[in-house]
Order: structure tokens, then sequence, then C-alpha cells
């Protein structure tokens, strides 16, 4: 039975694509059959992070309003055979998704995949919403910062309220990813601490992702930090994170760069 | 120009009611006084500044009987602005005027009495029981009575109850109870970090609420006019 994931946050710029990119190449790496859509429709970026931007051709918007089929608009990945994704239409905007259009293609993927990774355009509005509607897992991506915890919120207001499973008064799971986290200015009090974050989202978590470089490259080489860099500290969380998924029991830690003993002893530079 | 009488309006008349007490004596009229007497002796202000009927429907007096007891209740500082029920032969120069077509209103509240039972108490009083934490972005409203939530109340949402308002998690974003009028409403938190607080109208911002609280368990109510804030532990 395949599984819908969504993945969102209420707030931009937290790693929802990131996330879902490293999510998708991880868990196809363990040879699950596993499609990746982007619902930002007007503001697509899944395609570059997936380095697949210069094979589109059809899209998302294409699929739900019956243009093209569904076989042509997936990209199947180069790297991973069982990878594909559903681009997003950059050209149109979120009022080209209809409720209808976007259960079938859900439905479709139901059928060719064994997970379906829903990345969801930041706010609550219709694009948002949609992109929840028909998950069976949500996974909210949430920086150590406030404003983000607050809106991360927000949107767990509506998982519980706006999704199908919520209506049909069936449980929604929801775990919680905190991205961009570095342990030494959590202890100094310059951003939240895990526990924190924990407290007020009341939800579990799946794993802490540590802020890393690797993240941004790996994005600028148009690839998932699971597959470009696999063994580096954001890789290991994320496939942590994907084992948990799965049902398996992994012990909760937050990766660290592995650092030569020069590295260890001059940190940083003195101000 | 303008003449004296194009600059003062012209008389208007208004109508206004006001709530009287209904004084309806009972024969025997002397024992009927001596209760009077004791209620005086108990509250001695309280006909003072009142607007007082008479109401003799039930008595029928003569009209030196009327004039007796109106002598009487004049002695006693009542003063009488009508009677009510009197013959139109009863009434002369010299006494209140007449008045007729009251509405009844209700039992005015004796001093000294304890009431039977308290007013507010509404049988079978509702509530609203929430089991799971209220999200930033939601609004919780219960105007029929007091809510409980049994996790945190995030920044950013909002309890309204007509009650009070009982929150065994965090409370981190408004509540606003007693929204329905009722001054005794109160806010019971386990973990005070409130953006805004209100009960009955009276409303107080994060920015004014005791610092050392924070993060306590708390109580809030209203003195009068004055909202308190005490930590439960």
């Amino acid at each position: 039975m395949a599984k819908v994931i969504v993945v969102t946050s209420g707030k931009g710029g937290v790693g929802k694509t990131t996330t879902t990119a490293a999510l998708g190449a991880a868990l196809a790496r363990t040879g699950q059959k596993v499609c990746v859509v982007d619902f930002d429709v007007g503001l697509r970026n899944l395609d570059l992070i997936m380095g697949a931007e210069r094979r589109v051709v059809y899209d998302l918007i294409n699929v739900v309003q019956g243009d093209a089929k569904l076989n042509q608009a997936l990209i199947r990945d180069k790297r991973l055979a069982t990878l594909s994704l559903l681009p997003a239409s950059q050209t149109r905007d979120k009022d080209a998704l209809t409720d209808e259009g976007v259960a079938r293609v859900i439905g479709e993927l139901r059928e060719k995949f064994d997970w379906v990774i829903c990345d969801s355009p930041a706010g609550i509005e219709r694009g948002a919403t949609l992109a929840m509607r028909h998950a069976d897992i949500a996974v909210v991506v949430t920086n150590p910062e406030v404003s983000s915890v607050r809106d991360s919120d927000r949107i767990i207001g509506l998982l519980d309220s706006k999704t199908e499973r919520a209506e049909k008064g069936e449980r929604l799971e929801k775990h919680l990813i905190l991205t961009r986290y570095d342990p030494g200015r959590a202890e100094r009090g310059e951003m939240l601490k895990i526990d924190d974050v924990l407290e007020i989202l009341s939800i579990p978590l799946l794993a802490v992702i540590p802020e890393s470089e690797e993240v941004l490259k790996a994005s600028n080489l148009g690839s998932p930090v699971t597959l470009n860099a696999p063994q580096s500290a954001p890789a290991r969380a994320y496939a942590d994170a994907v084992r948990r998924l799965k049902g398996e029991t992994v012990a909760m830690t937050v990766p660290a760069e592995k650092r030569s003993l020069l590295g260890k002893l001059f940190t940083r530079r003195a101000a | 120009m303008t003449s004296q009488t194009q600059t003062r309006p012209p008389i208007r008349f208004r109508g206004r009611s006001f709530l009287a007490v209904v004084l309806a004596p009972e024969a025997p009229i002397e024992d009927w006084l001596a209760d009077l007497d004791a209620l005086a002796r108990r509250s001695p202000a309280f006909f003072a500044g009142r607007a007082v009927i008479l109401d003799v429907t039930a008595l029928a007096p003569s009209r030196d009987a009327l004039k007796d007891l109106v002598a009487a209740l004049t002695e006693r500082e009542i003063p009488i602005m009508g009677i009510e029920g009197a013959g139109s032969g009863s009434l002369g120069p010299g006494m209140p005027p007449p008045i007729h077509g009251g509405r009844p209103s209700g039992e005015v509240a004796m001093p000294g009495e304890t009431p039977a039972a308290p007013i507010e108490r509404v049988t079978g009083a509702k509530s609203l029981m929430l089991e799971s934490p209220v999200r930033s972005g939601q609004a919780i409203l219960f105007p029929e009575g007091d809510v409980t939530v049994m996790g945190s109340v995030a920044s950013g949402a909002e309890v309204i109850a007509g009650g009070s308002i009982h929150i065994y998690g965090a409370l981190r974003g408004r509540a606003i109870a007693g929204a329905a009028g009722s001054p005794g409403a109160r806010i019971f938190c386990r973990k005070f970090e409130p953006e805004l607080l209100a009960i009955d109208g009276l409303y107080r911002i994060a920015d004014d609420i005791d610092p050392t609280l924070r993060g306590r368990a708390v109580q809030v109510w209203l003195e009068g006019d004055a909202m308190r804030t005490a930590a439960l532990d």
C-alpha cells in the first residue's frame, strides 16, 4: 500500500524542498519506488534540486487538467532508477490546481509507487492545503527559531482539520524534522533547543538535520544531499529519518561533521 | 437680527422610565407599620433616594385612613411619589397624585437578607472539553460556559469562553474569559506565557504581566476593575 507524505512548514525557506529531495533519494536508495511531487506551482524548485530542470516537458498542471498523461510528465532520475519527479508548472499559479484533478493524480501515483512525497508550497493557502489534502503522513519541517515554530504550529492545526484523513476522523501521522540545527548555538541560547521546539509543537521528532555547508553545496549541484554526500552529517540524519519512516527504531542522535584533530583544536577564528 | 424666541429651543418632552419600589400595605395597618420599622432598623438608608409608590388596591382605605397612612410614612421619611389603586374620591389636595399602568419587574432585593440562591447559577452549566492542543491560528469560541484544554494553547491561538478557562498545558496565546459578561470568571493554566488575558472585557497584554510569573502555574481573576494574577504553586 503506497504511502503519501506531505512535506510542509508554513514558513518559507526552512528546507521543505531540500528535505523532499533528500528523503526521496534516501528512500529510493533502499530500493523503494518513490515519486517526489512539486506542488509549488509558479515557484517550482524541486526540479533544480533534483537536477532535472532541463528535462521538464509536461508538469503537474498538465496532468491535473488532463492535457498530458501521468507517464508523460514523470521524469525518471538518472542516478536512481526507482526515483521519479513530477514537476510543477512555473508559468501557472496555484488556482490552476483543481480538487478533483489533484485527487485523481494522487490516486494514479499511489498505484505506481511505494512512496509519494509531496513538496508543499509555503503559506496556508490553496496550494498548501491541496498538497496536504490526501496525505497519510505529514513531515513538518521547522527551523529552531520562533517564527518558524509558530508557523509550523499553525500548519499542524490545518493538518488536523483540512486533510481528507482528518475529515474522515482518521489519524494523520505527523512528524517533525528540525533543520539547520547547530548544537553549539542552541547551547549558547542563540537558537531554540530541540526540547523547546518539541514542547511547543508536541509531535514526534523524526530527525534533527544539523546545519551544514553540504546542503547548499548539494542543492547548487542539483543533487539531493543524500546522494551527493551520503556520509555527511545531514545525509546520515536524513537516512535515519527514512529508516524511522519505514518503521525501524533508530536511536535519536544529532550527527556531527567529522573533524580532523586540527579542526577540533581550531574551531573558529577569534573575532 | 435674531429674535429672542428663535434662539431658545422649543420645549421638548421626553419619556424616561425608572424602577420604583412599590409598597403594598396589608391590614392590620399597625402590624404592617411595625414590620416596616423593623426593616428600617436593619437598613436605615433603604428608602433614601428611592422612588416609592403606595399600592392600596388590597387595603382599599377610606379617605381619612389613607391620609393617616401617608402621614405615617412621611414621618418615617418615606416619600410617596404616587398612589396606585385608590378610589378617585379618596385623593385630594396635599396628597400624592394617583398613578396607574405600572408593569411588574420582579422583586427588589431586600438588604440584610441572604438571597435564596445565587442568581448566576444556571442549572446544567455547559462546559467544553478539548483533548488536543489549540494550535496557532485556531480560535475556540464557547460563550455558553467554561472551556477546559488538556494540552497547550499556542502562540497565535485564541480561547474565548463565556465562563472560566482551564488550561492543563502552557498558555502561550490569548485567553478571553467571562466573555458573556461574567466578572467572576477566572483563567487557570499550568504554564503561564500568555500573549493576552481578558476577563469580562478587561484585558491585559503580555508586556503588562508580572514577569516573575512566566512559566509558572498561575490563576487570573478580577477584583472590581483590577486584574489580579497569582502563582498557584
